[in-house]
């Protein structure tokens, strides 16, 4: 009987697991993300459910930590080790409201994903085009995709029609950093003030 | 006459200070020139004041007047952006021409030919249905970019937004260089067709205003997403301006030209 259960527990986690791995090639990566997030976007009606569910995607397919790195630039050298934790914290709710908010406001996005440039061993970047509708013009959206682990690529950064987001964003604290003489609390407030709002 | 002399005067004192910035900034360009985003703020307190009031100013009348022209039928909003397009083109030609791009030039010239020809004054697009590239609008600030000047300091402007020394030095040669600006301004010829009631001076800034609300209007969604998810607006703008002039100084569209890995790098380093 017990077997019989741990079996049954086994096949269901199988079975999960399969449901969110995501494929290892960089381009199917990307249309399978595109894919699930429409799907989120067309059947869902609730904004707060939306985000919700978007979350969930960009937590299984985005470098968050890398990313929050790469946000800080040089500071993050300055950073204590109790600072850098807060920091890692207060960035994931950051960017993933960030990443839900903006990705929400698209009822029906079109995103034809169209091909792929290996740069180098650790990066991909995946081209895609978010098709023009009556009110928006075409836009393009590359997907840098991060392919150390060549197993589990991870997104690091969008970058529409050549403006890199996460360079828009690092630029950003960095602003906010040398405004508070290149100290942290303003950024951490502003952090948590964004997050609860 | 006057109004020409202020021009050239301002005009020089920009490429001052444009020159000042050029030898003083070496932590401007980065080690692949192109990934240059990191321009010095000339006055960021004004600036961010400024910004302030052209936010407010962008709240209250051109996202009103942006959302209204929305409303329009597509076609009739199609056309209008064709036709604005098309009369554009021309001061890109001139610059296709100041930077030594001349298949870009032929691609204008030829695109401007056909659509204001068989496009009726430029409201239909036959060119790209022909097979010619949709051109990338150039300006005086991407030719001086082209010849290698630096951007200089980072400054906002009243009204027209966020800018570079070098930029609105390229901001006032446009004027020069624009045959609109020159047909529609040009009053000291009288005589003739140049100079009369048909091409006066507001036609040059109806046709710049269509241009911005145009513009304005196709991009509602993505300033007010940038607004709702900024946490420092003023730096996400300075930030957006900088990248998109690299770019099209570049003139490539693929980002891994115009981007640098060499941050990305750093972090697997630590």
């Amino acid at each position: 009987m017990k077997k019989k259960i741990f079996i049954i527990i086994f096949l269901i986690f199988g079975l999960m697991q399969n449901c969110f791995a995501y494929s290892s090639d960089p381009k199917k990566f990307i249309s399978e993300i595109v894919d699930e997030a429409k799907k989120i976007l067309v059947a869902t009606n609730s904004k707060e459910v939306k985000e919700k569910k978007l979350e969930e995607i960009a937590k299984n397919t985005a470098d968050i930590k890398g990313m929050g790195m790469y946000t800080l630039g040089k500071y993050r050298k300055n950073l204590t080790n109790e600072q850098l934790n807060e920091y890692e914290i207060l960035f994931e709710k950051y960017f993933l409201k960030s990443f839900s908010s903006r990705l929400s406001d698209y009822s029906d996005p079109k995103i034809e994903v169209v091909s792929a440039e290996v740069l180098n061993p650790k990066y991909t970047m995946v081209r895609s085009v978010l098709i023009a509708t009556d009110q928006k013009p075409e836009l393009k959206i590359d997907w840098r995709v991060y392919t150390k682990n060549p197993e589990n690529p991870l997104i690091r950064d969008l970058i529409v029609e050549g403006l890199s987001l996460a360079r828009t964003q690092k630029e950003e604290f960095a602003s906010i950093i040398e405004s508070d003489n290149q100290n942290f609390n303003k950024l951490f407030s502003t952090l948590k003030e964004f997050i609860a709002k | 006459m006057f109004r020409k002399f202020v021009y050239i005067l301002i005009l020089s004192i920009f490429f001052q200070t444009s020159v000042v910035h050029a030898g003083s900034e070496g932590n401007e360009s980065l080690k692949n020139s192109n990934s240059d985003n990191s321009a010095n703020e000339c006055f960021e307190s004004a600036s961010r004041v400024i910004f302030k009031f052209n936010h407010a100013l962008d709240g209250a009348v051109f996202k009103p007047i942006a959302k209204g022209y929305r409303s329009l039928p597509q076609p009739l909003r199609k056309g209008t952006g064709n036709a604005v397009s098309n009369l554009r083109s021309l001061l890109t030609l001139t610059n296709n021409l100041l930077q030594g791009d001349f298949r870009g030039a032929g691609n204008t010239a030829g695109r401007f030919a056909i659509n204001t020809t068989v496009g009726i004054f430029g409201i239909f697009d036959p060119a790209t249905r022909l097979g010619l590239e949709a051109e990338q609008k150039e300006d005086f600030g991407q030719t001086m970019g082209v010849w290698g000047v630096n951007s200089g300091c980072y400054f906002v402007l009243p009204i027209l937004g966020p800018t570079t020394a070098r930029d609105a030095v390229g901001l006032i040669a446009n004027s020069f260089l624009d045959p609109v600006y020159q047909i529609t301004h040009n009053t000291e010829i009288t005589n003739g067709v140049v100079g009369n009631g048909n091409y006066s001076e507001h036609n040059y800034y109806y046709y710049r205003g269509t241009g911005a609300v145009d513009f304005r209007a196709k991009n509602i969604e993505s300033f007010q997403s940038l607004e709702n998810n900024s946490i420092d607006l003023y730096a996400s703008i300075k930030s957006l301006y900088l990248q998109d002039r690299n770019k099209k100084i570049a003139g490539n569209n693929t980002s891994t030209d115009t981007l640098n890995d060499e941050d990305w790098e750093e972090i697997d380093s630590n």
